[in-house]
């Protein structure tokens, strides 16, 4: 089975924008809304203090509260990868998958469907990477799967002290930020 | 020090969840109300007692016809690709809720038909006479009348019950997530329908029974409310942090003065008074309970939207 998921670098990263940019391009993402994002998180007592920057998407969890709480059954695991998506034609619009998710990672399109990131599967299944990746001007972010033991972002969290968001919530996010 | 900046900034998301307007507090109080309804009509019923209850057999299935279409209304308002709303009826989904409401609505309406049949309103029978024909073979049976009583006090507690899950199941909202939420919100509909059939029925007997029984529910409702708070607070920090919204949050005022002052403990205390006689019966006790149950829909709506796993830890 593939289970994709991402490492991503928090000692690389800037905090260009570039993978916010570069998704909204690759994705027609409407103004005002955003499907990645960045995080700066600062943790310490002045003068002994840590930042950190992260770039922020859907966790793609394995345990989907949002999958779970859909009425309509229009979000679901995709059969690829173990991505979570929305059949725009299947969704009413009403929100619970907005509510479900610990991480706000979820919208209302303005066409009225839940929108997210799609971890730009329709790149990933011609062999591509998704679009923010692509783009990192520092190589920060990985993509690939997680079951497989040789593969780029298994060696980076076996080689590395690493940690995802909000795992007390219980979700099971699958991605996961090298420290 | 921890400080958290994002550059994300999505319409009804940032800087707290603003998906649920006022649709969703309506149509929780009135699921809840018609909930109520559904449990006395179905007690009566059940009972054999409908011939006494005018108010509570007569009126109450159908008036919980309409409050539910309005509900339902709100509901459909709600929705943001309301051409696709039909598609919660192309499947079920046993994890979502949602679903299960979707699908317990839609037989609450039969429910609700063949109680009304059971004592036909006058108005109806006059502008609809073969109605009384079903009626009278539905009456006919004692069976079936029982069945049809206790259909509705099953479907108006899994209703009512449901109207809480729907919010607790939200883990990601730390407010909503309590299991008492289910049953809080079943008996906060009871008291209002008790309220309601108090508040408008002529016969003073009914009214006066349902007045006392409003009482047991209050004092139920205020036990409901008491353990959630006690399970939020000794919960986790983010539970303890999400229930300090409307223990001393900006949701405190309209929470301690609407809902547990005027909606709960004010109209107990003059309901008790009139029922040994110290005082006479007022309207204003069970007009302020109905305002109570609609404004406990809402403070707990809109708080749970704010409370948050990330922002509450962020508070320290």
């Amino acid at each position: 089975m593939t289970r994709y998921g991402m490492v991503i670098d928090t000692t690389k990263c800037v905090g260009c924008m570039d993978c916010v940019v570069a998704c909204k391009t690759e994705n027609s993402v409407p103004e005002g809304f955003n499907r990645d994002w960045i995080a700066y998180e600062t943790n310490g007592t002045y003068p002994n203090l840590h930042m950190e920057i992260r770039s922020e998407r859907c966790n793609h969890c394995d345990n989907p509260p949002c999958v779970y709480c859909c009425p309509c059954g229009a979000s679901h695991i995709h059969e690829r990868g173990g991505v979570i998506l929305v059949h725009h034609n299947k969704c009413s619009g009403c929100k619970a998958c907005i509510a479900a998710c610990p991480y706000d990672a979820r919208f209302i399109h303005p066409d009225g469907y839940a929108d997210k990131c799609t971890f730009c599967i329709h790149r990933v299944e011609h062999g591509l990477e998704p679009a923010c990746i692509a783009v990192c001007p520092t190589r920060c972010m990985h993509f690939g799967d997680l079951d497989d033991p040789n593969s780029q972002v298994n060696t980076l969290l076996q080689s590395r002290r690493s940690s995802s968001l909000l795992g007390e919530a219980g979700t099971k996010p699958q991605i996961f930020y090298l420290t | 020090m921890r400080e958290l900046t994002l550059t994300r900034d999505n319409a009804l998301i940032d800087p707290s969840l603003q998906i649920w307007g006022w649709e969703i507090p309506l149509y929780l109080f009135l699921g809840g109300l018609v909930a109520g309804m559904m449990i006395i009509s179905g007690y009566f019923v059940f009972k054999g007692r409908h011939k006494e209850v005018s108010c509570s057999c007569v009126a109450l299935p159908l008036l919980g016809i309409v409050l539910l279409s309005i509900g339902m209304l709100a509901l459909f308002l709600d929705l943001d690709h309301k051409l696709y709303a039909w598609r919660m009826y192309t499947t079920f989904q046993v994890a979502s809720p949602m679903s299960w409401g979707a699908w317990i609505l839609i037989l609450v309406y039969p429910a609700l038909l063949a109680g009304m049949l059971v004592r036909l309103p006058a108005f109806l029978t006059a502008r609809l006479p073969w109605l009384k024909t079903y009626s009278a073979k539905l009456t006919a049976s004692e069976g079936a009348t029982r069945t049809v009583g206790v259909v509705n006090m099953l479907l108006g507690a899994m209703l009512g019950i449901y109207t809480g899950i729907l919010l607790s199941a939200f883990g990601a909202r730390p407010l909503w997530n309590s299991p008492v939420l289910g049953l809080l919100f079943l008996i906060s509909g009871l008291s209002t329908a008790a309220a309601f059939v108090h508040l408008v029925s002529r016969d003073r007997h009914e009214s006066m029974m349902l007045a006392k029984a409003d009482n047991g529910f209050l004092a139920a409702e205020l036990a409901l409310l008491t353990l959630f708070l006690i399970g939020m607070v000794s919960s986790t920090r983010v539970h303890s942090e999400a229930a300090q919204l409307i223990l001393t949050g900006s949701f405190a005022p309209v929470f301690w003065v609407f809902v547990v002052g005027l909606g709960i403990l004010i109209p107990l205390f003059v309901q008790t008074l009139a029922m040994r006689g110290r005082i006479a019966h007022t309207p204003v006790a069970p007009m302020l309970v109905i305002a109570g149950g609609l404004i406990l829909r809402f403070v707990i709506v809109y708080a749970g939207q704010v409370s948050h796993w990330t922002k509450t830890a962020l508070t320290k």
